[in-house]
């Protein structure tokens, strides 16, 4: 690069393209969906990029119906459930992994790791006939349970990453100036933890948000299926019509919170995602 | 300072054998500190134990059962014979043979691609956060929502992309759809490498690059010969979490073609042997399957790794 050195402008537009290359890359199939929402019925063939005349329709057929406010409602409270469940318990772990020292701790990690790379589908069988048994199939903790799972070494790792890098001495300095524990953990300790905590969310939130393989295989009726998983049963206003429409307008309804997501917290992520898996 | 730890050598033996004596001698502070560590990790140990650990236990149970919960009655125990049934039959190696293909094919292609994007997210001079929040899109984004975009794209009645490149319906031939399902997982699925790329490009010092550039490195030779060694625990890392995670490739795969046209990977006729054959032992004895090659995979990345690898804490926090 510091061959043609000289003239900054010239890299700047160099790097201008690739960052508008990679917006493109980024955004094409996104563009798409929306686009295919915003198309009626009759222009959902026509195989061009931008629709010609723009509707609601798509819209409002969705929130007509009983199908995907359901599994609108499920995929909310399914995912917040498991991310608060998650969280709480991965922080409580985290604490301990990153101050305390008791045995057990490395083969604590190790657990956690396994699970990551665990293959879901191999849990889908056993998990499909115990909660059969136990009377979880197609209720929400049937879902929650794998969902909690699966987000703990998630949780784990990033918390224990960001918990390392907390300054634990303040909350010492902070008593020595005559605060009470609890008033050194809630102005000193909780405001440090929070950033953290609060990214591990996010994290743990779009995990279960995204799931698939356990919504359609431990669920079966309206009671519990997930937005995603309800997608697959979609069917259009006739049987033989696709619904291209509904589809893509739910999938619209659904990225949206990870479209607030990015653009609000980016940083954040970037930092959870990158030290959860490598203690940099 | 040495007269000191001398003299007080002598003084300090008398009390050393009783720590050594075994666990019982702990200080009580050190013994509160264990008791509050358990307590702390109890609940997510025992949720993450009750939900992987019994259920892979009991799918190895399963796994050695006729199991058809359409034919209940014929349940019974069957030995092996669940695993000759499925590991002589074409389907699951083709599966098989289908899931490594991708595996290997998406993950070489993220990997450039990946590193290119890091690159780019690291030293690109304009709009850097607008490059990082725009790549987090294909991460967030809902597999199912993604697959579906890629669908409609390609497909031969609403497809631009089928429409653009005149493809009949590429989705009802073997090899076209593979390339499709190879695209749908790339595009997902790059961002979040080189999210873990960017995190190894940032431990390489610049002075290092700048005194490689002094002694007339090319950017190549910089690449190679200064970056890749710096990045290399980052890039194991990134391949480990990518290839085990496109080794379970299935929500792609169930919207793109639900596996038709020998386009199944073995989590899909996992699937379809469970929860649409209702075959439990067949299932089970796949999902067994799947969890040995998974465990083999992880083995050899492990192997690979040697002493940085994530969880031996003392190198992984370097």
């Amino acid at each position: 690069m510091a061959v043609i050195g000289g003239s900054t402008t010239g890299r700047k537009a160099r790097w201008t393209f690739v960052d508008i290359a990679v917006v493109a890359y980024a955004l094409i199939p996104v563009l798409w969906t929306m686009s295919l929402s915003f198309k009626t019925a009759e222009a959902q063939t026509d195989k061009n990029f931008f629709p010609s005349e723009w509707t609601f329709d798509n819209y409002k057929a969705i929130f007509t119906t009983d199908q995907f406010v359901r599994a609108l409602v499920n995929s909310i409270g399914i995912a917040l459930i498991a991310t608060l469940i998650a969280v709480v318990l991965g922080t409580m772990a985290a604490y301990a992994i990153a101050r305390l020292d008791f045995p057990g701790k490395q083969a604590l990690v190790g657990v956690s790791l396994l699970i990551a790379m665990f293959p879901q589908v191999s849990l889908v069988s056993p998990l499909f006939e115990m909660e059969r048994q136990l009377g979880l199939f197609d209720t929400w903790p049937g879902l929650i349970l794998p969902y909690i799972t699966f987000a703990l070494p998630l949780a784990i790792y990033t918390l224990s990453a960001f918990f390392r890098e907390i300054p634990w001495e303040l909350e010492k300095a902070a008593k020595m100036d005559g605060a009470t524990p609890a008033q050194a953990f809630r102005r000193v300790i909780a405001p440090l933890a929070a950033p953290g905590v609060f990214t591990t969310a996010i994290l743990v939130f779009i995990f279960c948000w995204n799931d698939f393989l356990f919504a359609i295989s431990l669920t079966s009726t309206e009671a519990s299926r997930t937005v995603p998983a309800a997608l697959a049963f979609f069917t259009g206003a006739s049987q033989f019509e696709a619904p291209v429409g509904s589809i893509s307008a739910a999938a619209v309804v659904i990225t949206i919170p990870i479209i607030v997501f990015v653009l609000f917290f980016q940083r954040r992520i970037v930092a959870g995602l990158t030290s959860g898996a490598v203690k940099g | 300072m040495s007269q000191q730890t001398v003299e007080s050598g002598p003084a300090a033996t008398p009390a050393e054998p009783a720590p050594r004596k075994g666990k019982p001698a702990l200080s009580e502070g050190k013994r509160a500190e264990r008791r509050l560590g358990w307590l702390l990790c109890a609940p997510a140990a025992i949720v993450m134990l009750a939900v992987t650990g019994w259920p892979i236990i009991y799918s190895v149970w399963l796994s050695l059962q006729r199991y058809d919960l359409r034919f209940p009655d014929q349940r019974e125990f069957v030995g092996l014979e669940n695993y000759v049934a499925v590991l002589s039959d074409g389907y699951w190696w083709t599966a098989f043979g289908v899931t490594v293909l991708l595996t290997v094919v998406s993950v070489a292609i993220e990997l450039v691609l990946g590193m290119l994007l890091a690159l780019v997210m690291h030293r690109t001079l304009v709009g850097r956060g607008l490059v990082r929040t725009v790549s987090l899109i294909p991460y967030g984004i809902v597999t199912v929502v993604a697959a579906f975009s890629w669908f409609y794209a390609w497909n031969a009645d609403t497809g631009y992309l089928a429409d653009m490149f005149g493809a009949q319906a590429p989705l009802t031939e073997q090899i076209p759809s593979l390339l499709i399902i190879i695209l749908a997982e790339v595009w997902k699925t790059t961002p979040f490498m080189a999210l873990l790329l960017m995190a190894g490009l940032a431990l390489v010092p610049d002075d290092l690059l700048k005194a490689a550039s002094m002694d007339g490195a090319t950017a190549w030779q910089r690449f190679t010969k200064v970056m890749l060694p710096v990045m290399k625990p980052a890039i194991l890392v990134a391949l480990l979490f990518r290839t085990l995670d496109a080794f379970r490739i299935f929500d792609n795969i169930f919207v793109l073609t639900k596996g038709a046209n020998d386009t199944s990977s073995v989590s899909m006729i996992t699937y379809n042997n469970l929860i649409k054959g209702l075959n439990l032992g067949i299932g089970s004895t796949m999902s067994v399957l799947i969890f040995i090659a998974v465990a083999i995979i992880a083995f050899i990345f492990v192997k690979l790794f040697g002493a940085s690898a994530p969880g031996s804490d003392q190198e992984g926090r370097r």
